[in-house]
């Protein structure tokens, strides 16, 4: 019998371009986009004369970022620590309970409901509190709140990954007399690892959320979102902004990192890139 | 020395369904053993109770000699399903690499293996795929390279070629004949298509349901080697037409929606 041509081709492999997925000349209509946006933005706010503390215009913004640059780079590094902090922190907590729960269904029963209900909850309503437990000036108090947010989407989504193996599956381990650790590593957490990274890609968003809200209820004079609170409220807009542009750089940054993780960790699996190719 | 000796087994599932009652047999090294019958016959579950993946309610199971669950733990058998079952996470060679991992085969001992059962199953030069790039019947012809790879005493199969067209079924039954001849192995086979199990077996256990019993045993007696002509050989309608008579006498008659 002759080998038929196989469905899909394999992959090449290759550096993070390839991993990202996009060569440069794809990236150009989204490069022109934002340029697009950008200029319409000036225009619009210097032709229609929009007050600056509603909207400033990107060429204000961007000359309060080169003269704020070094504390503005210190702030947002302030900052996402405290959200790495937390990340970390709220990320293996979910993990440790998904397998508990996954592995004893005594453990889930008792307390799913629980996650599933309180992972409706917007948990961001305890960060004025989570300041009154921990001193407000240091890392821990934003890194509780962090962990928080990041914990429950972990959680749920690591279960519904450790238990979504195909009995089959387990049924071949079975014929192999092997016991239940070798079949947590071998088949559980491979199943579980792209459940696992989409509640992380979700988390480092919230992480980064959760510090700087957590900032604007009392924090450090060094973190981004005590600067954000403070310049809002002295009519400094254009700096405000700033610092909000340095808070997307590293939230987009932290996503990234999860991302290239992710296509690391999981390189077996089919691939689609951002535009679905 | 007989490969599966079952006495007496019966299996009730817990909701009450009576899935076996009082199943005798007996299997010779060598055999090609098919179990066919209308769904609900538990044939299936008597390739679970030869496997010890479904424990029987009465009776005894031995496997080479030992009792069915020595015999797992022992790596006697191989087990082939209808869904390939294979590990997206690890690349074809992988796949078939599993069980001797498992069994702690050294590495170098494993690539000659893998690329030994790869060859045997004509997919050589697919070890760095990943089973998602294959077809199904490729799939399915690894889940086959893995289950004999450690060179199991027993091959059992659970209706392996059913999600397959027919042509690709055809295809992979000659293949299977010629693996079954190259590696002497006994195997059971559990199918319900009347076709297959006459040009496989070499002997038919026709069972029927509720309770699911053996209604009838049909040795196959057409010549080895098989092949395309086996199909057109009027023993072979014979043969096809007393299987076909067995299964409507066994009360239950399947019609398709």
């Amino acid at each position: 019998m002759n080998t038929q041509p196989v469905a899909v081709a394999p992959l090449e492999r290759g550096g993070v371009s390839s991993m990202v997925g996009r060569r440069a000349a794809d990236w150009l209509p989204a490069v022109a986009v934002l340029i697009g946006v950008l200029a319409l933005w000036e225009g619009l706010v210097k032709g229609l004369h929009v007050q600056r503390f509603l909207l400033p215009a990107p060429d204000a913004i961007w000359s309060a970022f080169r003269e704020n640059q070094s504390t503005l780079w210190h702030a947002g590094w302030f900052t996402f620590q405290e959200a790495l902090g937390g990340f970390a922190i709220g990320c293996t907590f979910g993990v440790l309970f998904a397998v508990v729960v996954a592995r004893w269904d005594l453990a889930g029963s008792a307390l799913m409901p629980y996650a599933i209900a309180a992972n409706a909850i917007p948990i961001i309503a305890f960060a004025p509190i989570t300041n009154a437990w921990f001193d407000p000036l240091t890392k821990t108090s934003k890194m509780v709140i962090a962990a928080v947010l990041c914990f429950f989407p972990v959680f749920v989504n690591t279960v519904r990954g450790l238990r979504s193996v195909k009995p089959q599956q387990l049924e071949l381990m079975r014929s192999y007399a092997v016991g239940e650790l070798t079949v947590f590593r071998l088949v559980r957490v491979p199943t579980a690892l792209p459940f696992l990274f989409t509640a992380l890609r979700v988390a480092s968003v919230l992480a980064m959320i959760g510090a700087i809200v957590g900032e604007y209820y009392g924090g450090s004079l060094d973190s981004l979102g005590a600067n954000i609170n403070q310049d809002a409220s002295l009519f400094q807009f254009e700096k405000a902004w700033a610092e909000i542009f340095i808070a997307c750089i590293f939230g987009i940054g932290f996503y990234l990192a999860v991302c290239v993780a992710e296509r690391y960790a999981t390189r077996w699996q089919p691939r689609m890139d951002v535009a679905g190719n | 020395m007989s490969v599966v000796d079952i006495r007496g087994v019966s299996k009730q599932f817990k909701g009450g369904t009576v899935a076996l009652e009082d199943i005798d047999l007996e299997i010779e090294q060598g055999e090609f053993i098919s179990l066919i019958g209308p769904s609900g016959c538990g044939k299936s579950t008597l390739l679970r109770v030869i496997g010890d993946l479904v424990e029987p309610t009465a009776g005894t199971v031995t496997v080479n000699g030992k009792p069915a669950r020595q015999a797992r733990r022992d790596h006697d058998y191989g087990i082939v399903f209808q869904d390939a079952v294979l590990y997206d996470w690890r690349t074809v060679a992988k796949n078939v690499a599993l069980p001797l991992e498992l069994a702690g085969w050294e590495r170098e001992k494993r690539h000659e293996r893998v690329a030994e059962m790869l060859e045997l199953v004509e997919l050589q030069g697919f070890g760095d795929h990943h089973p998602w790039q294959l077809s199904g019947g490729m799939q399915q012809r690894v889940s086959i390279a893995r289950a004999l790879s450690f060179d199991p005493a027993l091959l059992l199969m659970d209706e392996p070629f059913g999600a397959l067209d027919e042509m690709t079924r055809e295809r992979l039954n000659a293949e299977l004949l010629h693996i079954w001849h190259a590696s002497g192995s006994t195997v059971v086979f559990v199918t319900h298509s009347i076709a297959e199990a006459v040009f496989l077996s070499t002997r038919v256990i026709v069972m029927s349901p509720r309770p699911g019993r053996v209604s009838k045993v049909i040795p196959i007696d057409l010549p080895q080697p098989r092949g395309p002509e086996t199909r057109e050989d009027p023993r072979f309608f014979e043969l096809a037409t007393e299987l076909r008579e067995a299964l409507h006498l066994g009360g239950h008659v399947e019609i398709p929606a």
